[in-house]
């Protein structure tokens, strides 16, 4: 029981990113018709919003180390600790979570400039047009961060307050063998808020309903004389700020290079794929399931019976759902089927 | 007047016949006695009367293992320096026998063209044969990788170009995949197990679990096999053996199964950014504030290095693992060396760059020994070399296999370090003849001198 409830841990903090990054990827398609094959680069983008906060409030000062006697050794001191001391410290030490405040307008810029400046060109044009297109931006994204951040991991702090393990085991019952890094826990927790939010947002606000009016008819909605054209704009603006947030959060748990973005791309188009082409509620389903799967799937058990099949499991599982189900879980009749 | 023989009618006599065939053999043998060390159109890149000869540094520069690279490429750079006789010489002061003279290698200049391994074999084999066809070289080291060292040495033998291997830590390296045209300084993976094993045994009894999470590739499988063989020799069961792919980067899928896995001792068979992401992520998942069957749950890493140690902060503290070599030695060529690296760069060289920069020194030592850049000479040159001054003891390249055997150092991740860069502490020194071993248990082919 307690495996199974780690495994479920696991799969749920991994699924968050994926439903995250597929949630974004299907609201684009749902309402641009867009496949966007750059989407996973936005994901990186707001990891390297991360990283840029961190290095900005790192700036430092080289003095020299009077420990290391064999040649002229120098230890860097931020200037943030030298101007403010300890809150100089905390304040370098929370710069993931402050990250999120640079992410959003920053992110929303970029959704922005990369619809109006590109993907705009590319409405009426075939899907595999725009998956060309769209890869081949994702591509100059990353070769650039590349070419100003280098290509190795930069590793990200999470909070000292949130270092250590949850006793989840203690809070169901399990008795304390069953624990789970705080930050993990957090992770899931901004994910489910997140998914939340946008959930709301297009269900709640009139700007949302509108949207949703555009996705199901989008000339009547024209007709009306809204200029649903803007608004899914804004809505493509949106998308980028959820995949930059889901970015910016898991820094701490996996240290992000140039090619994080095609990393998660391929396994989060399976899972809009698999939930459904242009289904939000698919989109955020198939990301947990696919992430549970593929953490039970790491399993020795199963490992020990299926060897590799871990490595294998999302696309094997795609297949299956395909074959029974060709719209996917909560796929609509129509789309993508022209 | 010289008697003819009648049955001899062309009219030579015996005498005469001995002293034509002297006469013959002088003429046809002396070209070679004054042309002795003229295999000049024989052999690859033969520099001929270039005045510089171009060395390869085929190094990881991006990948799991990109850092190690980074300081081999720092080694390399300051080896050519030292052989070109610029800088303060460092281990060229301190090496013993030393045929050097601080004026290139055979009076030619070293100069030097880089590549990227991106920690992938195939990449780095593409990078070496760019090297070798395009740009030259007389010889390449490198490789943080075991994968790409048993890829490129396998090039260097079709090629007929030497390859001093970087850091690879693998048995098959020097054991089942072991080349004519390939040298390893480094240790290797069954030392390591030889080496802490008797360690373990003094910190942490025989009555241990072990779950070993294991790189997925050459490396990887070797270390495992030899920890695995040295810790149940010491009464400890092993629990389960978990390959995990390399560059995993979320290792989390692979650790959770260990909290319940009844093991109490877990041992990361990772290198460079995969170690510092399995380990840190092992502490975050509270492992090492876990008691198991009655018992503090431990962490060992059979292989890790002082750059490691920096990107894993905290982390590594207390754990036990093996080197081949560390900054803080005190022995007068490693003080010369981390002296000379540190003045140039800001900060003491890794094991990865010392055992790099050694192996440009001792090839280009060889070609001064063999007097010529042939490659099958300078290979005769380096097997069975003994020396001394380069960091770690009497040291010998062992003709039968191209390893290197000296002593071997157990180190754990300091509890009090002294500086910024005091990360590692030396536990013990054990012996070069306790992890010696008959090169015939990994069996392997070293293959011809001429390719």
């Amino acid at each position: 029981m307690d495996a199974f409830l780690l495994q479920v841990l696991n799969g749920l903090d991994k699924g968050g990113a994926y439903a995250l990054i597929a949630l974004g990827l299907t609201l684009v398609f749902g309402t641009l018709g867009v496949v966007n094959f750059a989407h996973g680069a936005l994901f990186m983008l707001g990891a390297f919003c991360a990283v840029s906060l961190q290095q900005l409030l790192t700036i430092s000062k080289k003095i020299k180390d009077p420990s290391v006697t064999f040649f002229d050794a120098f230890k860097e001191t931020p200037y943030m600790e030298i101007w403010f001391g300890d809150a100089g410290t905390a304040i370098i030490s929370y710069s993931v979570p402050l990250s999120i405040l640079l992410a959003i307008p920053v992110m929303l810029l970029v959704g922005l400039i990369m619809e109006r400046g590109l993907i705009q060109f590319f409405y009426k044009r075939s899907h595999a047009e725009q998956i060309l297109v769209t890869f081949g931006l994702a591509i100059v994204i990353q070769e650039l961060i590349k070419v100003a951040f280098g290509a190795n991991p930069i590793p990200q702090a999470a909070p000292p307050i949130f270092a250590g393990t949850a006793p989840v085991g203690h809070w169901i019952g399990l008795g304390d063998a069953v624990v789970y890094p705080w930050w993990r826990m957090i992770y899931l927790f901004f994910s489910g808020v997140v998914i939340f939010a946008v959930f709301a947002f297009l269900r709640y606000t009139t700007y949302g309903m509108v949207v949703r009016a555009g996705m199901a008819d989008r000339e009547t909605v024209g007709l009306l004389g809204i200029n649903i054209q803007r608004r899914f704009t804004i809505v493509f603006g949106i998308a980028a700020v959820v995949a930059g947030l889901a970015g910016v959060m898991y820094t701490p748990i996996l240290p992000p290079d140039y090619h994080l973005g095609m990393e998660f791309l391929v396994l989060s188009f399976v899972v809009v794929v698999v939930g459904g082409m242009g289904s939000l509620p698919g989109a955020v389903s198939a990301g947990f399931l696919l992430g549970i799967l593929q953490s039970f799937a790491s399993m020795n058990e199963v490992k020990n019976i299926f060897p590799g099949i871990d490595q294998i499991i999302i696309y094997l599982v795609a297949v299956v759902i395909l074959l029974v189900l060709p719209r996917g879980l909560m796929g609509r009749k129509g789309v993508m089927e022209s | 007047m010289t008697k003819r023989d009648s049955d001899n009618p062309q009219g030579f006599s015996r005498r005469q016949a001995l002293k034509l065939g002297a006469v013959s053999t002088v003429a046809v043998g002396a070209p070679a006695f004054f042309t002795r060390n003229a295999w000049a159109e024989n052999f690859r890149n033969d520099p001929g009367n270039a005045s510089s000869v171009t060395f390869g540094f085929n190094v990881p520069q991006t990948g799991p293992y990109a850092d190690e690279g980074a300081d081999e490429l720092r080694a390399y750079k300051l080896a050519v320096k030292h052989l070109n006789g610029e800088g303060d010489g460092g281990m060229l002061n301190t090496m013993t026998p030393k045929h050097l003279k601080g004026n290139g290698v055979l009076g030619k200049k070293v100069v030097y063209v880089t590549g990227d391994t991106q920690t992938k074999s195939d990449a780095a084999r593409a990078s070496a044969k760019r090297m070798m066809e395009k740009d030259g070289v007389i010889m390449i080291s490198g490789g943080s990788s075991s994968g790409v060292a048993v890829a490129v040495q396998g090039l260097a033998q079709e090629m007929g170009v030497i390859f001093m291997c970087g850091l690879t830590h693998s048995n098959d390296t020097t054991g089942k995949d072991k080349k004519r045209y390939g040298f390893r300084h480094f240790f290797n993976a069954y030392m390591s197990g030889r080496a802490l094993g008797p360690v373990l045994k003094e910190e942490y009894g025989n009555q241990r679990q072990a779950y070993h999470l294991t790189a997925d590739y050459t490396w990887g499988w070797t270390q495992e096999e030899s920890i695995k063989n040295t810790t149940e020799e010491l009464g400890w069961k092993t629990t389960a053996t978990v390959r995990t792919p390399v560059g995993a980067g979320d290792f989390s899928q692979y650790i959770t199964p260990v909290l319940n896995s009844g093991a109490d001792v877990l041992i990361l068979n990772h290198y460079g950014k995969d170690m510092i992401n399995s380990l840190t992520q092992a502490v975050q998942f509270g492992l090492r504030d876990k008691q198991v069957n009655g018992k503090n749950f431990e962490i060992i890493v059979p292989l890790f290095s002082r750059l490691m140690a920096q990107g894993a902060g905290d982390n590594i503290k207390g754990i036990l693992g093996t080197t081949n070599w560390n900054w803080s030695l005190q022995d007068d060529a490693s003080k010369a060396f981390v002296k000379s690296f540190g003045q140039e760069y800001g900060a003491p060289p890794s094991q990865a760059a010392q055992t790099c920069y050694v192996q440009a020194l001792l090839y280009a030592n060889a070609c001064e020994m063999a007097g010529t850049f042939y490659p099958p000479e300078v290979i005769k040159a380096l097997e069975g070399f003994k020396f001394d001054g380069m960091g770690n003891g009497p040291t010998e390249y062992r003709a039968a296999d191209h390893q290197c055997f000296k002593d071997v150092l157990v180190v754990r991740g300091n509890e009090n370090p002294s500086s910024q860069f005091d990360l590692l502490k030396v536990v013990k020194i054990v012996p070069r003849s306790q992890v010696e071993y008959d090169p015939k248990i990994f069996g392997g082919d070293l293959g011809p001198y001429k390719v």
